[in-house]
């Protein structure tokens, strides 16, 4: 089996994974536990976009 | 008298939680299966999220020609990816076994494979310690 995933849908994937797993551990109730994995998945998710752009303007 | 008691409680020490079964069994079923040390404590959902994060991410690792690391004493860095591989429990007994992720060195996303791989098992040792803390009465 091979999985063929482009850069950001594989960044996507991580961020989801890694974003249940800190919303669940890091948090006690359920509310916090949503709002810190979104909180995190958001901020992976636009690091990626940020770091994206970033790399496009310096390669300008 | 009374910022006396509040300074005398703020610098108390936190007393020893009694160590149960449960709180050593929970932790060791966690490692070795993802999610498995909430749900032995009956934290179904949290147990089955933990689970789906870690297989899925270790099988997208898998899947994407990621190398899992056998015991080694070479570099570092080496040494360092197997204990975090390692972290998987039976998943990464399974990919041993199985002779599983060889790794892909031609492939450019292989190496995001490999920290996919590594990532699964310090996301499952974060959740086991999570398990260990709902057992001993830590968090809820």
């Amino acid at each position: 089996m091979t999985l063929e995933l482009s850069h950001f849908s594989a960044a996507v994937l991580f961020a989801l994974c890694a974003s249940i797993v800190f919303g669940i551990t890091q948090r006690n109730t359920t509310r916090e536990m949503l709002r810190y994995g979104a909180y995190c998945f958001a901020l992976f998710v636009g690091g990626v976009i940020v770091a994206g752009w970033a790399m496009w303007i310096i390669k300008r | 008298m009374a910022n006396a008691n509040e300074a005398k409680t703020k610098t108390s020490p936190t007393p020893a939680q009694p160590l149960t079964a449960i709180a050593i069994a929970a932790p060791v079923a966690g490692w070795l299966v993802p999610g498995a040390g909430h749900i032995i404590q009956k934290r179904w959902i949290r147990g089955l999220l933990l689970m789906f994060a870690v297989v899925v991410l270790f099988l997208a690792g898998l899947g994407m020609q990621g190398k899992v690391y056998a015991f080694n004493t070479g570099d570092l860095l080496d040494i360092l990816g197997f204990f975090g591989d390692l972290g998987t429990g039976a998943l990464y007994v399974a990919a041993r076994s199985m002779d599983w992720g060889q790794g892909a060195v031609h492939r450019a996303t292989a190496d995001y494979g490999t920290k996919f791989i590594i990532v699964a098992g310090l996301l499952n040792l974060v959740s086991a310690v999570d398990a260990y803390h709902i057992a001993s009465g830590k968090k809820q």
